[in-house]
């Protein structure tokens, strides 16, 4: 219990004090999976709205692989993108491995699939008769996908909220393919178990509280918008 | 009184009966459908080998329900490829595969649902003219015009999820008639509303309709609609137009049985006659 105690005053004093290291990494946990987020968005909302209105062979397989996706397990991801961006893999002239941006690709294939998953549970809960309704008013492909987003956008905040929990919250995938490197690619959750290895439960604990407050407050954020846009 | 008549009157006045066939009898076609086939698997469900629109009239579709009614509606729409024919609006041939969105763009279509978005009256009413880039200042004047001509100004800034069911159907009958389609395709959009209310909105949407000499299609499965509304009724039995023709003609001469029984039912449910 005294441990406990004590980590966490230690923890609230490195707050307190604006330690820079927890500076450092809070604000690359936050670029990396929040980029990482936006990007599943801009890929994974206009691609699970495709897949819930289009009728192809195979679609039930497509989405049966989707939705097994989102239960990927990121030690998995971060060896298929480690292969990937190894130095003899197929990207490996990229020179990307052990890079912020490795560790974006690495969690935007985990929160794809969630996000996408989603996407189509959100739009296959429309009113059927919808999609040709804003079709006869003269909508194109891309506006009749957009104003089908919005009409989903409550349970789309969701998958927002879902995938980005999703990946700030991973630790397998970043430290397979960050490398847990000081100043570079150290984010919240690898800082964490790189600090609890050392013993030291203070640092371990005030990195865990400020993880848990981002992803607080993200959510807070995501929720307040959501529920601002609820219908009557 | 003719029988269309006496049905018609419960829904248009007088001179709007007298006045609504002249106008559309000697107009040019602006729609033709020529061997139109639509198929649900192998199964055919609308087998229509010709049917000419004539600027300006309203047709009226009626049919007992499966008949192939709202088929004809969306394939009118433009919305459901036919597996065989060709639909030809004004001068132009439909390319299913190309500049359909264009052609789309000059029929407007509503459904029995009034299917609005989750934004204002206004909001809606303005969809479809800002999918088309119309200009914000033209936009907003013809919606405010709009919502004038069917009594819904009051309720602009209301959000479509605070509406009843007859001001839903009169937004969704804005935001399409603002558009100034070429051709209207109504699918029973009355249907879903009591009694009372479907007499208000039809008593104003049909003079609109005349006035604006808006080319409209009409399905319904209400005979007092179908009859007191068209300039020409088309009953549709099994996928196919059996009979097309004015309403007196149908109620007259009725081409089969199968459409006399339709169209003059004999059935009655009567009250017991207990005595009092």
């Amino acid at each position: 219990m005294d441990l406990i105690l004590d980590g966490l005053i230690r923890a609230l004093t490195l707050l307190a004090r604006g330690d820079p290291e927890l500076l450092r990494v809070s604000w690359l946990s936050l670029q990396v999976s929040g980029t990482a987020t936006l990007l599943c968005l801009l890929v994974g909302m206009p691609l699970g709205t495709i897949l819930a209105l289009a009728r192809f062979p195979g679609r039930s397989i497509v989405l049966a692989l989707v939705n097994t996706g989102m239960g990927l397990p990121p030690v998995v991801v971060g060896l298929v993108v480690s292969i990937m961006l190894w130095r003899t893999g197929p990207l490996g002239q990229l020179r990307l491995l052990y890079t912020p941006t490795a560790m974006v690709i690495a969690q935007f294939a985990l929160a794809l699939p969630i996000v996408v998953g989603l996407t189509v549970a959100a739009i296959q809960q429309l009113h059927p008769k919808l999609r040709l309704q804003i079709v006869a008013l003269g909508a194109s492909r891309v506006q009749l996908i957009w104003l089908l987003l919005r009409e989903a956008r409550l349970p789309l905040f969701a998958a927002t909220m879902a995938g980005f929990g999703a990946v700030i919250s991973e630790v397998g995938a970043s430290i397979m393919v960050g490398g847990n490197i000081t100043g570079q690619t150290r984010v919240l959750t690898t800082a964490t178990i790189l600090e609890v290895s050392k013993g030291e439960f203070a640092s371990a604990m005030a990195f865990s509280l400020v993880l848990l407050a981002l992803v607080y407050g993200v959510n807070a954020g995501l929720t307040w918008m959501q529920q601002r846009n609820r219908p009557l | 009184m003719s029988e269309a008549r006496a049905l018609g009157s419960t829904i248009v006045g007088g001179s709007e009966l007298l006045a609504r066939s002249n106008a559309a009898s000697l107009a040019e076609p602006l729609v033709e459908v020529r061997g139109l086939l639509v198929r649900r698997g192998k199964h055919i469900v609308l087998d229509v080998p010709h049917l000419m629109i004539r600027a300006g009239e309203i047709l009226t579709v009626i049919g007992p329900n499966g008949a192939g009614k709202s088929t004809l509606a969306s394939a009118l729409a433009l919305l459901e490829r036919p597996a065989a024919g060709e639909i030809v609006l004004g001068d132009t041939t439909i390319e299913w595969k190309r500049g359909l969105l264009a052609m789309r763009r000059r029929v407007a279509m509503v459904f029995q649902e009034p299917l609005l978005l989750d934004m204002t009256v206004a909001d809606n009413v303005a969809t479809g003219l800002r999918l088309r880039g119309v200009p914000r200042l033209e936009r907003e004047s013809r919606v405010a015009e709009w919502l004038g001509r069917l009594g819904i100004a009051h309720l602009a800034s209301r959000s479509s999820r605070a509406l009843s069911g007859g001001e839903a159907q009169r937004t969704s009958l804005a935001r399409a008639l603002v558009l100034e389609p070429d051709l209207l395709v109504l699918d029973e959009p009355f249907s879903a509303l009591d009694p009372p209310t479907r007499e208000a909105l039809a008593v104003d949407l049909v003079p609109l309709l005349r006035e604006r000499r808006t080319t409209t299609v009409l399905v319904t499965h209400d005979r007092d609609e179908a009859f007191g509304i068209g300039d020409r009724v088309a009953i549709i039995l099994d996928g196919r137009i059996a009979q097309l023709d004015t309403p007196e003609a149908v109620l007259a001469r009725p081409a089969t049985d199968a459409i006399a029984r339709f169209v003059r039912p004999r059935l009655r449910y009567c009250a017991p006659d207990v005595g009092t």
